[in-house]
């Protein structure tokens, strides 16, 4: 039994450099990093010293506000370093990685037998509950709340992400036993949402509500499917995981084992060769990045898809929750007469002397400049044609600027995260940084409200 | 490319100075920046806020052409008497007319660019902001609008008060509650009323002449009306010359063919809100057609003096006067307008509505759209804010089927020998 669901208004932004459906097996990187920057909101406490051995899934920290939400090594090895920023923030933890790997085992829980509170006592303590968001706030979920669902966007429609269906083949086993264990975490549905005509392992799993999409960006972000399939309320929480993601925790329920391993895509005009890698959660991005080989001298790295993901370097290590390392030219040049003469090889969602209207299937080379200075908003009316969800994403983000707690409520900032903004930053008239504007709104909220 | 490499090393020497706004205004103007993304996405659509204002601008530029060929053609034709069997290539456009409008049109142009940049230029370099683009479009709005014979002070002083009071001391593009080129407007209107009304003003050397020999007389057609004299009026132009715009009028809004052109060029562009367009005909034809009505009801004798512009065909009020400019590019002003789009039908309907029933009432000046807009920009965000709630009592009525589950009580925190580091 599945769900059609059709979204009309988004923009598909087609870039050159997809990855090939071809999997290659990256080399083991020697240092693994796990950056901080990727749990928001978590002050981390360690639980180990630098120079201490760990093995592949023993904690190296904990959440300070919550003790029992472990964070664990993917890799075992010995901790090399802490670097801390202002404050003595930690900011990342480097990890010099074993010749042979061992695990640190633990019993494989009876999915048959379990209940929720086992279930979550062990994704808490062997490190894999921080794969689990949730909204509002877009942070890691809050164990002691009860989710009235839980959704899984299975399908990608961000530029150059990877492809769902093609990262979760053969993974039945894996998913299944993760779906079951999380339908034990909510008295509510398992929502997952696959394309429209997707083959996707989903398909055959038990104990999910299926729905099928179609349409265009931001159709694959679980914002975008919320709003669609059961939107958040006021005081409703809802949680959301990456299919990605849900493969480590089948792989750690059914073995006892965390292990960090992830196929992601490689992607981008600047790649040579755009392919999928199997690698593992931290591992350095030159691992895989020079396999492939690049084209420019000057490019930017991105961590994540282009809407969404972080700026790194090639040093930089794959993000904890990153399927996707995308490397475009970067922008940093002038144009002559730029804004005022005719654009051929640039996407618009206006026709004011740009043509990308004419050719919605083109694939561009899009590098990172900005097209034009920030400014105050001005234009109206634009961000609604890319924007799906019922909401007036002007007026929340200007009373996210203003920081007015009581309309953010109204206006829906419960129901979105900074990403589903991401659109409408890209063809933001006036060059205003949306997602940021979102995350502190949200950050502001989470904080005042709770 | 030396010219780049120079440019840049400018900027960078002036970067963080006080004059950096005024250097970085002609620099982008010549160059889009080298600004690359750091927050949020790592990739921009290719339209920004000067690619907007400039396409609003090759809009206007027919309007601006048609103003100067027409300002001449009013004049000798004011002068000599109107040609028998017009010829668009032997009475219009010719060189005498271009010339003439050129001398009379052009120096508004200068005067209202130069004289409101330069304010906008002294507001950046006080408060260190970047010179914003919302003077481009205003800049050469402000000259369609006005009679061609306004006196290049009068247009200066009131420049200064539109773009100051109008816009700067709301904090510049995209924060003022009115249209900066309606405040322009409505400045000289109300200061210099002489200037902007009467049957003088609208033909260059009308007022000179005024009391001489000479004396010319270019009324418009809503000036006609508004007196009563619907024969003279039909007389002198015809259907298509209202239309096509070789009448009497404001610099740039007579020719209805070419602000229609316009219009559909910014719809299809995407630039300006087809809804308040289209909303706004619809409200000045529903407005039109309840003035026919009171008179086919006869219940307004014909020796009223507000028989004359209601009797006037409803459809009519769209091809004379001011309302088809005011429409297509004053009433689509994202800053002023509505921001939602079904705030966007209400503000649209009823610019229209009120333009046409101010037009008929208003018994000193027969046009009313720049004051209907006027008023409109105020209520913009009223209708707004009902449009929203709207969305607002939507997410509250959900609320009530709110699944609000109980936190979870096992507590079973596991025990932690924490060493802390």
């Amino acid at each position: 039994m599945s769900k059609a669901i059709r979204i009309k208004k988004g923009l598909n932004i087609n870039l050159v450099g997809a990855a090939e459906q071809i999997t290659l097996q990256a080399v083991s990187s020697n240092v693994y990093a796990i950056n901080l920057n990727d749990f928001h909101g978590i002050t981390p406490k360690m639980l180990i010293k630098e120079g201490h051995e760990v093995k592949a899934g023993e904690p190296l920290f904990y959440n300070k506000n919550r003790e029992d939400m472990l964070f664990v090594s993917p890799v075992s090895g010995e901790l090399v370093e802490i670097s801390r920023g202002a404050r003595r923030r930690i900011l990342t933890l480097k990890i010099l990685a074993d010749k042979e790997q061992q695990y640190h085992e633990s019993k494989p829980i009876d999915l048959g037998k379990a209940d929720g509170a086992e279930v979550r006592a062990a994704l808490l303590k062997y490190g894999c509950w921080p794969f689990i968001k949730q909204r509002p706030y877009d942070v890691i979920a809050n164990p002691d709340k009860t989710p009235k669902a839980i959704f899984i966007s299975a399908y990608g429609t961000a530029p150059l992400a990877a492809n769902p269906d093609y990262i979760l083949q053969g993974k039945e086993q894996e998913l299944q036993a993760a779906i079951t264990a999380l339908g034990k975490l909510t008295p509510g549905k398992v929502h997952v949402v696959v394309g429209k005509d997707s083959d996707s392992p989903f398909t055959a799993i038990e104990g999910v509500t299926l729905h099928k999409i179609s349409g265009p960006h931001p159709a694959g972000l679980v914002g975008t499917q919320i709003n669609r399939i059961d939107p958040i309320n006021k005081g409703e929480i809802v949680w959301t995981l990456s299919p990605q993601d849900l493969i480590i925790i089948g792989e750690f329920l059914l073995t006892g084992r965390f292990n960090a391993q992830r196929t992601i895509a490689l992607a981008g005009s600047c790649v040579k060769a755009p392919k999928y890698y199997t690698t593992k959660i931290g591992a350095e991005v030159s691992t895989f990045l020079y396999a492939s080989g690049v084209k420019e001298e000057k490019f930017r790295l991105v961590n994540g898809d282009v809407l969404t993901g972080q700026k790194i370097k090639p040093d930089g290590h794959l993000g904890f929750y990153n399927n996707t390392v995308a490397a475009i030219p970067e922008g940093d040049d002038y144009e002559f007469f730029g804004w005022n003469k005719p654009v051929f090889n640039k996407i618009s969602s206006t026709r004011a002397l740009t043509f990308s209207w004419m050719n919605p299937k083109k694939k561009y080379d899009l590098d990172t400049n900005t097209n034009g200075e920030h400014r105050a908003f001005v234009v109206t009316g634009r961000y609604e044609e890319v924007f799906p969800l019922d909401i007036y994403p002007l007026q929340l983000l200007k009373a996210c600027m203003v920081k007015d707690l009581e309309e953010m409520e109204q206006l829906g900032l419960y129901e979105v995260a900074p990403e589903d903004f991401a659109l409408t930053e890209f063809i933001c008239i006036s060059k205003q940084p949306h997602q940021q504007i979102i995350r502190e709104g949200l950050d502001l909220l989470h904080q005042e409200i709770g | 490319m030396g010219l780049k490499e120079k440019m840049h090393e400018i900027k960078l020497k002036y970067q963080g100075k006080k004059m950096a706004p005024a250097f970085n205004a002609f620099h982008t103007f010549l160059f889009t920046p080298n600004e690359t993304t750091h927050s949020g996405g790592h990739i921009r659509a290719v339209d920004d806020l000067k690619r907007t204002m400039n396409t609003v601008i090759l809009a206007l530029l027919p309007c601006l052409l048609f103003g100067i060929f027409n300002a001449g053609y009013q004049h000798y034709s004011a002068v000599n008497g109107f040609p028998e069997n017009f010829s668009l290539l032997e009475h219009f456009i010719t060189w005498d007319n271009f010339w003439l409008g050129a001398i009379t049109v052009l120096p508004l142009v200068i005067v209202s660019y130069g004289v409101g940049l330069l304010v906008e230029f002294i507001f950046a370099v006080i408060k260190g902001h970047e010179v914003e683009e919302g003077y481009l479009v205003t800049g050469m709005l402000v000259p369609l609008i006005v009679p061609v014979d306004t006196p290049l002070w009068m247009l200066a002083v009131a420049v200064v008060f539109g773009v100051v009071i109008g816009k700067e001391v709301f904090g510049g593009t995209g924060m003022n509650i009115l249209n900066p080129a309606l405040t322009i407007r409505a400045f000289l209107f109300f200061a210099y009323p002489t200037w902007m009304t009467g049957d003088k003003v609208w033909v260059h050397e009308g007022v000179q002449r005024a009391g001489t020999a000479d004396a010319i007389s270019g009324e418009t057609i809503l000036g006609y009306l508004a007196q009563g004299n619907s024969e003279a009026m039909y007389a002198k132009y015809d259907l298509s010359e209202m239309f096509f715009g070789f009448i009497p009028g404001s610099v740039g809004e007579t020719s209805t063919f070419l602000i229609l052109l316009g219009g559909l060029f910014l719809i299809f562009t995407k630039i300006a809100s087809w809804r308040i367009m289209l909303s706004a005909v619809l409200g000045s034809l529903v407005m039109g057609l309840i003035f026919n009505a009171v008179i086919d009801f006869g219940w307004i004798p014909e020796y009223s003096k507000f028989y004359g512009l209601m009797q006037f065909a409803y459809w009519k009020h769209l091809i004379v006067g001011g309302l088809a400019f005011g429409i297509v590019y004053m009433a689509t002003d994202p800053v002023t307008g509505s921001q939602t789009n079904r705030g966007k039908w209400f503000y649209g309907f009823f610019i229209g509505f009120i333009s046409v029933m101010i037009r008929v009432f208003n018994p000193g000046y027969p046009e009313g759209v720049f004051l209907a807009i006027l008023l409109m920009n105020v209520f913009a965000p009223t209708i707004d804010h009902y449009v929203v709630q709207g969305n607002v009592r939507k997410r509250l009525k959900r609320l009530k089927n709110a699944t609000i589950l109980p936190d979870t009580v096992d507590g079973a925190t596991a025990e932690l020998k924490a060493e802390t580091v």
